[in-house]
Parts: structure tokens; sequence; C-alpha cells
């Protein structure tokens, strides 16, 4: 157990220094940042001040050192477009977006896992083979498509659901919709399978061979040793999956949240915002990963006792 | 047994034609849709020069936001409507599918031949090479790509070249890692034994005996692959950071028609159902084939 939460502790500090480095790399190989800062007709002895203040005056494995040390002392310098500092900038945005993760989170969970256990149990009949066309198809659809099809209908046919904003419960219905969508398809097509394997499996006969009831069978004996191999994939497809569905969805729906941010930072080129939003969500899904890899593991016996 | 050496292609091939004639008996209905879908929009694509009634940029300022055939003001020639600037939305969505897919199909290959070479090299020579490079693997793995997408377009700009490195290195990672699992399997497998004990070179045992035994697994790959990067490109186009206009992709026909919803929805459903129509062909074939060379799935 020591050892492998070892292994997973040094996975994350490489990955974060991955992601770290290539954002840092990525925003110096662009050119003079001060171009981006300053607008037209700086003075030189503006851009001077700018070049200091920023220190890009310093050698780059200084500035890579600053850029670092940001990290502890929490100054990521300022948004160009607000002029206030990246770190309100983006804190005030984690509750909104938090929201609605956590929102198609639920509802995910509530319709995939019924659904993909309905589908396993009656396989053969017509009601799995629904399920799993339905489950299929969807997998296919973009997640703005679905947000589209969805405004036109609900909004501008129907005129009965609100397009943008967060304020009431309404407004929640359709980015939830949109956002889980394609999760939904993925997780009832994999909880499926994982039932169907554990299904197969001899103590599953053994259990029926004692008499007890059919759902007993295959909610504490399937399920829950189904439950394993689904929870490993809801951390790592949902955290990374949300996290690009987010920045779609809340864009569409103008959603005040860290995904619109980003790919408003990315139009308007606020780098500073830009840099460190990438930065705190990639933290965030490597954050998910590591508290359910932590999980599954010690549900998991076998990986828990060190045995494979 | 006879089964695994027709796929490594050691055994001798058959001949295309009836490969592919095989191939169409084993498909079922909704199998042979998708196929025959997907060769239909593959020949609109390259034909789209030829078949598209406007050229996808013309404008008729005349004929704006006109809707398509069989509607009220419908006008002659644009059988799917125009947009806002007169354009014929039928040949946008044309042209469109042919920039989507392009795209895709360069960026699925580069992003092949990137991963299937780290794979193979940190397969066949291991140590610190490989541990580098599966780091790089986890690291990639556990970042969403969007995100790093979205740091470079808007650092470099959103130009076609840019936009081609961007898909050209998603999916890099997942060829690294199937490669190399497959590489060290094949490694120790008692043919690649037999061929160095011959006196085979690194470079042909590589090309020769390694690398056929790991195109089944890349095919599948590839077409998952393929219909992501068709996912991500109209995504960021969608979101006005893929391909800039008047070049339209179908994922920036839908983004940019998004003000005319209300009242010229065909703008938006035509190149989305378009969009929708490639993920359905790509996604029922890739599963066809993922399927097909799965043995423990073909035995059920």
């Amino acid at each position: 157990m020591l050892k492998y939460m070892t292994r997973a502790g040094l996975k994350i500090v490489i990955t974060f220094l991955a992601i770290v480095t290539l954002a840092f790399a990525a925003t110096r190989l662009s050119g003079d940042p001060i171009n981006y800062i300053a607008g037209q007709g700086l003075t030189q002895a503006d851009r001077d001040l700018l070049v200091t203040y920023y220190g890009l005056d310093r050698s780059i494995l200084e500035q890579y050192l600053a850029f670092m040390g940001s990290f502890f002392d929490g100054e990521f310098g300022l948004s160009f477009v607000e002029r206030r500092p990246v770190s309100v900038v983006i804190a005030e945005r984690i509750w909104p977006s938090l929201q609605l993760l956590l929102a198609s989170t639920a509802l995910t969970l509530a319709l995939a896992i019924p659904l993909g256990i309905v589908a396993a149990v009656w396989r053969k009949s017509w009601v799995g083979s629904a399920v799993m066309t339905l489950a299929f198809l969807f997998y296919a659809v973009p997640n703005f498509v679905l947000a589209v099809f969805m405004i036109l209908v609900f909004s501008y046919w129907l005129n009965w659901l609100p397009v943008v904003g967060n304020g009431t419960w309404a407004h929640f219905l359709m980015p939830t919709i949109a956002m889980s969508g394609l999760l939904i398809a993925g997780l009832t097509r994999f909880t499926r399978n994982a039932m169907l394997d554990v299904l197969g499996q001899d103590f599953i006969r053994t259990a029926r061979a004692k008499g007890l009831a059919e759902t007993e069978v295959i909610l504490r004996h399937g399920l829950r040793n189904a439950s394993i191999t689904i929870l490993s994939v809801i951390g790592l497809q949902v955290a990374s999956l949300a996290a690009a569905g987010s920045v779609v969805v809340e864009s569409i729906f103008a959603w005040p949240g860290i995904g619109e941010l980003l790919v408003r930072s990315a139009i308007q080129r606020d780098y500073p915002v830009l840099q460190f939003g990438v930065i705190a969500v990639s933290i965030a899904v490597l954050i998910i990963n590591a508290v359910v890899d932590l999980a599954y593991t010690w549900a998991d016996p076998r990986i828990r006792l060190g045995e494979a | 047994m006879a089964d695994i050496s027709l796929r490594s292609g050691l055994v001798d091939k058959p001949s295309l034609l009836s490969g592919a004639l095989s191939l169409w008996r084993s498909a079922d209905a909704v199998q042979r849709v998708a196929i025959v879908t997907a060769f239909a929009l593959l020949a609109a694509a390259i034909a789209a020069p030829l078949i598209a009634p406007h050229g996808p940029l013309d404008q008729s300022l005349l004929s704006r936001l006109s809707p398509p055939i069989g509607f009220e003001r419908y006008r002659d020639g644009f059988l799917l409507g125009t947009d806002e600037l007169g354009r014929d939305i039928l040949s946008r969505t044309l042209y469109g599918l042919r920039l989507t897919l392009s795209l895709a199909l360069l960026g699925s290959i580069i992003g092949l031949l990137i991963g299937g070479l780290l794979g193979l090299l940190s397969g066949l020579r291991g140590g610190l090479f490989e541990d580098i490079v599966m780091g790089a693997v986890d690291a990639q793995i556990a970042i969403p790509f969007t995100l790093i997408a979205l740091l470079f377009l808007a650092i470099f700009g959103s130009s076609l070249t840019v936009m081609v490195c961007v898909l050209g290195v998603y999916g890099w990672e997942q060829y690294a890692r199937i490669v190399r699992g497959e590489v060290k399997k094949l490694k120790a497998m008692p043919f690649v034994e037999a061929a160095r004990a011959a006196g085979a070179s690194n470079f042909r045992i590589a090309t020769r005996h390694v690398l056929p035994n790991v195109v089944s697994p890349l095919v599948v790959q590839f077409t998952l692959s393929f219909s992501n990067i068709v996912l991500l490109e109209s995504t960021l186009s969608f979101l006005g950071l893929g391909v800039q206009p008047p070049t339209a992709t179908l994922g920036s026909m839908v983004g940019f028609g998004r003000d005319y919803m209300p009242t010229a929805p065909w703008v938006v459903i035509v190149p989305a159902l378009a969009i929708l129509l490639v993920t359905f062909a790509v996604q029922i074939l890739g599963d066809w084939l993922r399927d097909r060379a799965d043995v423990r799935l073909r035995a059920r």
C-alpha cells in the first residue's frame, strides 16, 4: 500500500511539473510577452518598466523558478483584461463550476448505473438492446451539438427554458444535461460490461445455487464487485471529460464558471488567467483522480494487500 | 491458430477484394448502413468542388437567410438555404466536411506516427528512455487535452497549421502505450528470439517481425482517435478558436450560426446533422472493428 501510494504521489508530482513547464514554455515560445500586455504607442521607458515588473529581463531559468515560486506565495499576477489579481478572477469562478459539475455527476450516476445494470441483466430482451442503442448513439453526440439542439427546441420553439445565466433551477437543466450526455452514455456502456463480466463468474452461480433472491445476487454480489471497475473509470474518465465538457457547455450557456473563463481568456489572449486557469483545472483533475484511485485501491483488497 | 497467423500477415494474404468482401459479409445491417454512409461522406468530401452548387464563400446578399427547399420564401438554387451573408449552406457544409475530415485524417496520422514511433522505441530499447516516455504518457493521460489545445491556440493563434499541429499531438499517448505494450509482449515471443538467433538486425526485427503484429490494435485505436479528433476540431472551431472565418468547418458553421438560431435554425441544423452523421458512422465502424479485433468478444 505504501509503495503504491508513493508511486501514485510521484506520478502526480511529475504530471504537475509537466503541465507547469508546458504552460511556462508555451507563453515564452510565443515571442515577446510585452507585446500582449501593452497596447500600441508605448514609450521605451514605460516598456522597460513593464519588462522589469514582469521580470522579463532575467534569465529563463530565473523566470522559470519565479513562475514555480508563484504556486507557493499565491502571487499569479494581474489579468490583462480585468486588471485584477488572477487568483481572485479564478477563485470567484470555482463555485459555479463546482455546482454544475456536482449536478452533472449526480445526474450521471443516478442514470448510468441503473441503466447499465438493466442493460446487463436484460441483455437479451428488447429493454437491454434499447438501452444499449441509446447509449451508443448518445456516445457519438458532441455536447455542443446536444446543447444547440436543446436550445432550439426548449428555448426558442417551446419557450420553456432560459438560455443563459445560472440564476434559478431552470437554468441548471440544459447545461447539466448537455454536460452529462456523453458521460451517461459512456458510463452506461461501461457499467453494463463490468456487470456482465462479474455476472459470468463462478461465485454468482454459487450465490444463485444457495438460493439467494435475484436482486440480492445482482446488487450485493454483482454490483459490489463491479463497483471497483466502475469507480476506476469514473475517476479517470469523468474528471477529464467533465473538464473538457465544462469548457464547451459553460461557454454556450454563458455559465460564470472556470470553463467559460478559459475560453474567454483564450480568445482575448489573457495569458496570466489562461495559464493559471489551465494549471488549476489540471490540478483539480489530478486530485480527483488521486482520490478515486485511493478509494478503489482501498476498496479492493487485492490491491490493498499488494497482490496485484 | 490459422486465424492468428492470418491476422498477423505472416501467411500469404488474401487479395484486397476478397478481404473487403468477407468484411462486408461479416457486418450486420446497421454496420452496413454505417459503411455506406462513411463512403458517401468521404466521396462528398473529396468531390466537394465538383458537386457543390456554389462556392463556399460566394455571397448572394439578395437571398440572405433564405430557408431550405419546401419552406416559404425558399429561393431557387439554394437547396438547404443560405446564411446571414447569403452563402449557400449546402456548399459550405460540403466544403466544411472536406476540411473537417482532412484535418482529422492528418491529425490522426501525425499522432499515429509520433506515438507509434515513441512506443516502438521505448518498447525495444527500454531503460531511461522508456521511463521518460511512459512518464510523459501518464502526464498526458491525466491532463484534459482540450485545456492544452486552448493554451496553444491562444498563444500561437488559430491558423490551419497550428490546428494541424494541435490535432496531431492529440492521442499520441494512446498509440505509444499500445505499441509499447505489444512490443514488450512480442519481444518475449519465440519467433522474435528465433529471428534474433538467425542473425536478424534490430531494424529488421522491428520492421519485419514486430510492426506487422502491432497493426491490428493500431487500426482500432486509429478509428477511435479519428472520431475523437473530429469532435475536438468541431468543438474548438465551434468555440471560435479553431479554423477562422470565412473558411468553414462543420463546427465553426454551428458556432457562428448560433446568433441566427431563433429566426434561421437551418443555419445550425444542417452542419450539426452533418457532424452527427460523421460521428455516428465513425463510431459504429470503430466499434465493429474493435469487436472483430478482440478475439475474446468474437467467441461470445
